[in-house]
């Protein structure tokens, strides 16, 4: 079946048309005869390519009471997603290729988007043995991106094998930056805020010391580090000089991180609760510009869906973690576009393009909407607006941490592989 | 007697009429401290509380009265009932007033309750209440400046100063020196 | 007054005003009494559910409440469902259904107070216990109560607390209600023990003991657990207590009229010596006393009036 969408922005510039054929974008231009295409109007839509989440937990293996893989992929398509990285730190850990082979083929079944799963570092996350990378990497999943998230490789000599192992084949470490030592207990950014509610703090510096370290690690070996969920203004400024120097470090950052701060947390309400914690408005603003100037490469949703036992309950006993997939565009048009920080084709530069080169998604997704690429796109309109009610996401979780906010933006339609996924803002 | 000025200036801030003025008050709180002495067959033994706001400066000019005609002093003192109020939950929980119980306390004696206003009786049954908890009086007496009617409970005033028959939509305002700057007491429309 | 009391900041001057005249007026009422009951909460069902071992203050609480004549009902983690992983919330909905009006909490979590009041879990008043590393607000008072009595004002009074403020509920609400009511408030600890951003707070930090009790007014010395040592929050108890202790050379330095708290349980050698503990200076186990006067104050303000 072919689509012919009518009228679309591509990456917001003129209304253009886009005919979609048997997987690929067959053409691109005005007017183009439908030649038995269905019709579909975009008029006031912006085409972006699809979008690539390099940072998702689906949870499945072993909550599947909180995420499936169906679920969250359904939530992903929702977002505008195509492609999501599925984080290793189900229950069992995928740190074998059976693990990461199963998410992979689940994602298939599901078809909503391409599961692309991310092995351990560490066997069951522990950080003493390096998981069999290599299987990961040989096996139907094709893994490229290992990570502990949700722990951090804090041995330094791990850390520093990891990184060289992975370069037998383009892999790359994605680090949770969090010393743990400085850490225990942690609950919400270090300051006065923290003080005052009694809450223990997690100061910028357990997340810093750890970024400072592994660009130097990262250079040394010259091997590819990918840092997780930066969350303050000191790591953006040791990434920034990293770069600079040339070390091969790329970052991302969550909507979240972009768009909220640590005063949430005196509502003692979990649902913002987050690891790492929602830090302060100056640390908000330089990680704005820094995706902005390229220095954080790619938003990344850290999509944590939690039951809601895990949630309404005292702060210190709730999980870390939002939801984030079906909320991320919108958020990052609040405060990328809508602040003039970034333009619609930096937006699909840092959620499409760089994650999908980050994660090394083969040619098929993060590609410009050109004649003879892969189908996968997404229609977005920019006008609307809508208030969050997390009783009608997709996902099997409620955790979102923007429930009630008015957020602009709406994604219309998602393609993948030019067969719509969402159609009028709807599961197709 | 006060002048009519006077009169005129209550009459612009309540809105009502002037039904007692000083020389009135004087006049009854007099007979009242007789009456209780009389009835008591002398001041030993008497205890006089007040029972805040009004009760209490009525309360000490008994037992000051009582002083100049018998030559002995009476204890006297104040006595919060807010905590023993039926109507506690009407309202957001008020401030409590202060309580002073004369050091003698009230056991084998004879208490005299003063109020400036006898209305519902809803007071004094939480007065006799508090009373209660502070000891065990030989007798409770009660004596008020005013006895305004419309009781809701089986009470009434041994000795009272004056009875003015109101209508419920009519305040009862009784002022004095010690807290009002003034004694006298009025009458207005209760606002609608 | 708010609906709870989760924190001193939930008082204003004129609420912490109120709530210590009627706290007095709570000990003139049954200091000396045949009869120590009042009736004024009759009918009303206070919970006392505590996730906390603290008999000193959940007694505290029931005595007070008992004495207003409200029906008091020990909810405890031990021998009871919350033992049994009874979630917060669910514990709150029985609560709830039970037609509690008022639950008296201690949590071992900063903010379960706060939860449950506002997570609409439940509709009755909540008043904070003690949670986590957060706040104890009626220790707070009680301690201005205790104060009061001893300096007339505590307005412009220099009042030291010393010790570790870092883990100290009760040297947070301390700082708010006695910055509320004019206190000039020092808090005197190793910089370990003293919380990130202190430094906002309404009063002055100290290191060095000595120079400070000279000009207090009063001096509060806060619990230290030996423990905090394994984690390097100080080298020795023999050192704290040389650097931070209040021994008989310190308690010298105070001015004459200075008087010494303590919220207890005390360390006995550890942050007081019993020498200044037993002093006739010390007003610790009056504290106790004051707390139920406190309580009542409390119970009262939040529960006998119809909520606004
Ligand atoms: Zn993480």
């Amino acid at each position: 079946m072919s689509w012919l969408i009518r009228g679309a922005r591509v990456l917001g510039g003129e209304p253009t048309d886009l005919l979609l054929d048997d997987e690929r974008i067959a053409d691109v231009g005005r007017r183009i005869s439908s030649r038995g295409a269905t019709v579909t109007d975009a008029d006031g839509l912006l085409a972006l390519p699809g979008l690539v989440d390099l940072h998702t937990h689906l949870r499945e293996p072993g909550r599947e009471d909180a995420e499936t893989v169906e679920t969250g992929t359904q939530a992903a398509a929702l977002g505008g997603f195509t492609a999501v990285h599925a984080m290793a730190n189900t229950d069992p850990v995928a740190d074998t290729a059976g693990v990461v082979e199963q998410v992979w083929r689940l994602g298939r079944e599901a078809g909503y988007a391409d599961v692309r799963p991310v092995g351990a570092v560490t066997m069951d996350l522990a950080g003493e043995r390096l998981a069999e990378l290599g299987a990961m990497t040989d096996s139907a999943a094709t893994v490229r991106v290992f990570s502990d998230d949700g722990r951090c490789v804090s041995d330094a000599v791990l850390m520093r094998r990891a990184l060289e192992y992975v370069k037998a084949f383009d892999g790359v470490i994605a680090q949770h930056a969090q010393e743990p030592r400085l850490t225990e207990g942690a609950q919400m950014n270090e300051g006065e805020l923290a003080g005052r509610l009694g809450l223990r703090g997690w100061p910028s510096v357990a997340e810093e010391a750890i970024v400072a370290r592994d660009v130097l690690l990262a250079a040394h070996v010259q091997s590819r580090l990918h840092v997780c969920h930066v969350s303050t203004r000191g790591s953006v400024e040791i990434i920034r000089l990293a770069k600079e120097r040339g070390f091969p470090v790329t970052a991302e950052v969550t909507p979240h991180h972009l768009a909220l701060t640590e005063d949430l947390a005196a509502t003692y309400d979990p649902r913002y609760k987050v690891n790492p914690p929602l830090r302060r408005a100056d640390d908000v603003a330089a990680l704005r510009v820094g995706l902005a100037d390229g220095t954080i490469d790619a938003v990344a949703t850290d999509h944590a869906p939690h039951p809601v036992e895990d949630k309404d309950c005292e702060w210190d006993a709730a999980a870390f973690g939002m939801l984030g997939l079906e909320t991320a565009l919108s958020v990052v048009q609040e405060t990328m576009v809508d602040t003039g920080l970034l333009d619609w084709a930096g937006v699909a530069d840092r959620m499409s393009a760089r994650p999908a080169r980050i994660g090394r998604c083969d040619g098929s997704h993060g590609r410009p909407l050109a004649a003879g690429e892969s189908a996968n796109l997404v229609l977005v309109d920019p006008a609307a607006s809508r208030v969050i009610d997390s009783r009608e996401l997709a996902s099997l979780s409620r955790n979102t941490p923007y429930e009630g906010m008015t957020l602009p933006g709406r994604v219309v339609a998602t393609f993948l592989r030019g067969r719509p996924t969402v159609l009028d803002g709807k599961l197709a | 007697m006060s002048t009519p000025a006077q009169h005129e200036r209550l009459a612009a801030e309540f809105g009502g009429r002037q039904v007692l003025d000083e020389r009135d008050i004087a006049r009854a709180l007099t007979r009242i401290a007789h009456e209780i002495v009389e009835r008591n067959k002398g001041a030993d033994d008497l205890v006089v509380l007040g029972i805040p706001t009004r009760g209490v400066p009525l309360a000490h000019r008994f037992a000051a009265c009582i002083a100049d005609a018998e030559g002995v002093s009476v204890p006297a003192g104040s006595l919060d009932v807010t905590m023993y109020r039926d109507d506690l939950r009407l309202r957001p929980a008020r401030a409590l007033e202060h309580t002073d119980i004369p050091a003698g306390g009230v056991d084998g004696r004879v208490v005299v309750l003063v109020d400036d206003v006898l209305f519902s009786g809803r007071t004094i049954r939480a007065a006799l209440t508090a009373v209660e908890d502070v000891g065990r009086p030989r007798a409770v007496r009660l004596a008020v400046l005013v006895d305004r009617g419309h009781r809701e409970l089986p009470i009434r005033a041994d000795h009272v100063g004056k009875n003015l028959p109101t209508s419920m939509r009519e305040s009862v305002k009784v002022m004095l020196q010690e807290v009002d700057g003034r004694d006298a007491v009025v009458i207005a429309e209760e606002q609608p | 007054m708010k609906d709870h009391l989760l924190s001193a900041a939930d008082l204003s001057r004129d609420d912490a005003i109120l709530v210590l005249d009627t706290s007095a007026e709570m000990a003139q009422l049954t200091e000396g009494r045949s009869v120590k009951k009042l009736p004024t909460l009759r009918g009303r069902a206070v919970v006392n559910l505590f996730f906390e071992d603290s008999t000193r203050t959940r007694t505290s609480f029931e005595l007070a409440a008992k004495r207003l004549s409200a029906d008091v009902v020990n909810f405890s983690a031990k021998g009871s469902s919350v033992s049994k992983g009874e979630s917060l919330k669910d514990t709150a909905l029985t609560l709830e259904a039970m037609g509690a009006d008022c639950v008296v909490v201690r949590h071992w979590a900063s903010g379960a107070p706060h939860r449950l009041a506002y997570s609409g879990w439940i509709r009755s008043s909540v008043v904070n216990a003690g949670d986590g590393t957060h706040e104890h607000p009626t220790q707070a008072i009680l301690d201005a109560y205790t104060l009061r009595k001893h300096l007339g004002s505590v307005d412009g009074r220099r009042i030291t607390i010393v010790g570790d403020v870092l883990h100290s509920r009760v040297a947070r609400s301390n700082v708010l209600l006695l910055a509320t009511l004019g206190a000039e408030v020092t808090l005197v600890a190793p910089p370990t023990l003293l919380p990130v951003g202190v430094e906002h707070w309404p009063c002055q930090t100290s290191y060095d003991l000595d120079s400070v009790l000279v000009k207090a007014d009063a001096v509060m010395m806060l619990r230290v657990q030996r423990e905090r040592m394994n984690a390097a929050f100080f080298p020795s108890a023999r050192e704290y207590s040389r650097r931070y202790g209040l021994d008989a050379r310190r308690f010298a330095l105070l001015p004459d009229d200075a008087v010494v708290l303590h919220p207890g349980p005390m360390n006995r050698g550890m942050e007081i010596t019993a020498e200044v503990a037993d002093s006739d200076r010390s007003v610790i186990v009056e504290q106790v006393t004051n707390g139920v006067y406190v309580r009542m104050a409390v119970l009262y303000l939040l529960l006998a009036g119809g909520r606004e």
